[in-house]
């Protein structure tokens, strides 16, 4: 019996960003919290039409609650510092 | 994924501070040229001043201070070891530059009579230009490189320069952190504005993006300078601050300062005449912290209800607008509770400190057609308008460049090896996930580097970094965003030599804590009154060797050099 060289688990990790969905309007075209963010760690749903952080790692800099249009995003400290 | 060849004049590489500025200044000064800017992020917000900036740290302004007088603080503050023609000739032009800035509309603070309203904060002269409305800097910035119409790409990720076969630069190789897409830009000339190298030191909170520098500013600037054979200098000065406790934002004293706030002990005694930020403050904060009236504190909570709105105004809104957050989750009242403080990680950053590619008084470093300016080119403590005014020379010097040369011949050879080694993560299929690899360097980090340093865990964490390197060959993404993520870790990876090997080669003790080495605790001029170069030699090792100190342009005198070696505030002396 072989196992594979790298085995993976992944580890849970509640993010500090979070997108109000009835407020979110990525479903009309608007991607500007994605654009803005210099990490790079939001992205759009495609099913849902929401905007949503896809990696937790955030420098709680801001310019996506900023520059959202509609006030839907909320940055809070990360867990791990707050 | 594809490969995407693009031709132009000037490249600048990082759209953050000194960036933008070039680019607009290359196309200034030759309207003709091709300039592109190639930015990792999206220049509306990248970099550090993304949300804005709290006021200038070293604006010399007439009837406030000279350039000479300013060159003299520098020189003390980096305890001698400055290269004073480029202090000076950032001095120089330092006024120009914010009277452009203001014509663009970037809001500095002013009194009745339309004045800079300058403030002290230094330990001799006056430099510090508060921008209590400082948040628009980027837009102000963003309209500029609209108007003189600068090419832009965002989130192309910059990963090692070409070279030509004769030497000269060439252009970049970049890949695109969304599609992967490998990219070839061929130019006559290249800016690297690629900021501080800001993810070598883990913070003690464990999150790896909880830095000081924007965590964007992996040292990618660093690594592709090291690659291309630049020679960098000072980076056995490390950049450590003094931040909140757990918050990565400045406490900040040079906002607070001139309101009457300052830097104490848990008695709530001031130990520091000056807050400034140098090797010789962060030394005292440090044995402060470590001493039994530890913990150190800003305190704010004696001034009056006007002034502390006023502080939370300015510093809950502009650089690092979730502090009045991180606060608020703490039970944190500046009103009533002094804010406990503590050292940040090590970075490199000549913008606060003097790590960097090493650059002359006209932003070019030692490799034909490459300059660079910000916090990765070595001009000591340049901060944000040094950033600005370097910039403007190296952009002006690309342009002068890309005008009299051709594009330099490539072998196809050098672009294969970079697009395997680019593209390698995403074909392999399983291996290290890059943010695990990344945690164990950089813990490595600040179990082996962080000051004090000692010499035998030096060398350990030299070998440990070496080990990490051939982990660099399993590491694995899953998409392009984690294939960002792996470069990143190739090139803090090198930082991390780089700080291990120069800090190492100066036997000697400088700059307080940056450069504290406990088996060697003097300084000593007679040998190390020199700068510490770093290369990649003729057998493609990372070497270190010695640099003279060019001739002083501005007469010091014994005080000026003393100045910062006596930062302690002696009790004993002091009368009641
Ligand atoms: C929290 C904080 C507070 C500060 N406060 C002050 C202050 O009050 N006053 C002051 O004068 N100075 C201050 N500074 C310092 C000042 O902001 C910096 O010195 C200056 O902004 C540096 O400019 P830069 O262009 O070198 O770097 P940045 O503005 O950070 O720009 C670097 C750019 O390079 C991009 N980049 C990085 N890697 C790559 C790559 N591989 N490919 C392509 N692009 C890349 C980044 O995305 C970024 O846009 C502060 C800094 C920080 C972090
Ligand atoms: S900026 Fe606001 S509205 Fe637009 S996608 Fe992001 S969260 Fe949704
Ligand atoms: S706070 Fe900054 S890093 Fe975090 S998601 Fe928003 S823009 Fe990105």
């Amino acid at each position: 019996m072989s196992f594979p060289v790298f085995s993976i688990a992944e580890q849970r990790s509640s993010v500090p960003v979070r997108i109000d969905e009835e407020k979110c309007i990525a479903d009309k075209g608007c991607t500007v919290c994605v654009d803005v963010c210099p990490l790079d760690v939001l992205a759009i749903d495609l099913s849902k039409g929401k905007a949503y952080m896809a990696f937790d790692e955030c420098w709680y800099c801001m310019p996506c609650e900023k520059d959202c249009p509609t006030g839907a995003v909320q940055v809070d400290i990360p867990y791990l510092l707050r | 994924m594809n490969t995407i060849e693009r031709e132009v004049d000037v490249l600048v590489i990082g759209g953050g501070t000194a960036g933008p500025m070039a680019a607009v200044k290359a196309k200034q000064a030759n309207p003709d040229l091709k300039v592109l800017l190639l930015e990792k992020a999206n220049v509306k917000r990248s970099g550090a001043i993304s949300m804005g900036m709290d006021g200038l740290n070293n604006a010399v302004v007439p009837g406030f201070a000279t350039p000479e007088q300013y060159v003299r603080e520098i020189t003390a503050a980096n305890d001698g070891i400055v290269n004073q023609k480029t202090v000076l000739a950032y001095a120089q032009n330092s006024y120009a530059m914010i009277e452009e800035l203001d014509r663009w509309g970037v809001k500095f603070e002013k009194d009745e009579t339309g004045d800079y309203a300058m403030r002290k904060v230094h330990h001799l002269g006056t430099y510090v230009l508060p921008m209590p409305e400082g948040h628009d800097i980027k837009k102000v910035l963003y309209r500029q490189l609209k108007k003189n119409r600068i090419d832009i790409t965002n989130r192309l990720v910059a990963t090692r320069l070409i070279v030509g076969e004769d030497g000269r630069i060439a252009g970049t190789f970049a890949f695109d952190c969304r599609t992967g897409d490998f990219h070839i830009v061929r130019a006559k000339a290249v800016v690297l504005a690629c900021g501080a190298a800001g993810r070598l030191g883990l913070p003690a909170s464990g999150y790896l993006f909880g830095t000081y520098e924007n965590p964007t500013n992996a040292g990618d600037g660093y690594s592709m300078a090291y690659h291309a054979g630049a020679e960098l200098s000072g980076i056995e000065c490390f950049q450590i601050n003094p931040l909140i406790k757990d918050y990565n934002g400045p406490a900040c004293a040079y906002v607070t300062g001139p309101f009457g706030g300052f830097t104490t002990n848990s008695r709530g005694e001031r130990f520091i005449e000056c807050d400034y930020w140098s090797g010789q403050m962060m030394q005292e904060f440090y044995n402060e912290l470590q001493g039994g009236n530890g913990p150190v504190f800003l305190k704010l909570d004696h001034l009056a209800e006007e002034t502390i709105s006023t502080i939370e105004t300015i510093l809950h809104t502009n650089e690092r607008p979730s502090r009045g957050r991180f606060h608020a989750g703490r039970g944190t009242d500046y009103r009533e509770r002094m804010v406990e403080m503590h050292i940040s990680e090590i970075g490199l950053c000549s913008g606060h400190s003097a790590s960097g590619v090493w650059v002359d008084e006209h932003a070019a470093t030692t490799v034909p057609g490459l300059y660079s300016a910000g916090d990765m080119a070595c001009v000591p403590h340049n901060y944000m308008l040094g950033a600005f005014v370097y910039g403007r020379f190296a952009g002006e010097s690309a342009a002068r460049h890309a005008g009299s040369h051709a594009h330099a011949q490539v072998a196809a050879s050098q672009i294969e090896a970079e697009r395997q080694r680019v593209w390698a993560p995403l074909l392999r299929e399983a291996g290290l996930p890059p943010n695990q690899v990344e945690y164990k360097l950089r813990r490595m980090v600040n179990d082996y580097l962080q000051p004090p340093k000692v010499t035998r865990k030096m060398q350990i964490g030299l070998e440990r970094f070496e080990a990490i390197r051939e982990d660099l060959d399993r590491l694995h993404a899953r998409n392009p965003h984690e294939l960002m993520r792996a470069m990143e870790v190739h090139a803090i990876r090198d930082c991390a030599e780089m700080a291990a090997r120069a800090s190492l080669y100066r036997t000697e003790s400088r700059w307080g804590l940056y450069h504290a080495r406990v088996d060697y605790p003097e300084r000593n001029d007679a040998e190390w009154r020199v700068h510490v170069q770093l290369h990649k030699n003729a057998a493609g090792d990372m070497a270190c060797f010695k640099r003279a100190i060019e001739p002083y342009v501005v007469d010091m005198n014994q005080n000026d050099h003393r100045a910062y070696a006596a930062l302690r505030i002696n009790k004993e002396l002091t009368p009641a």
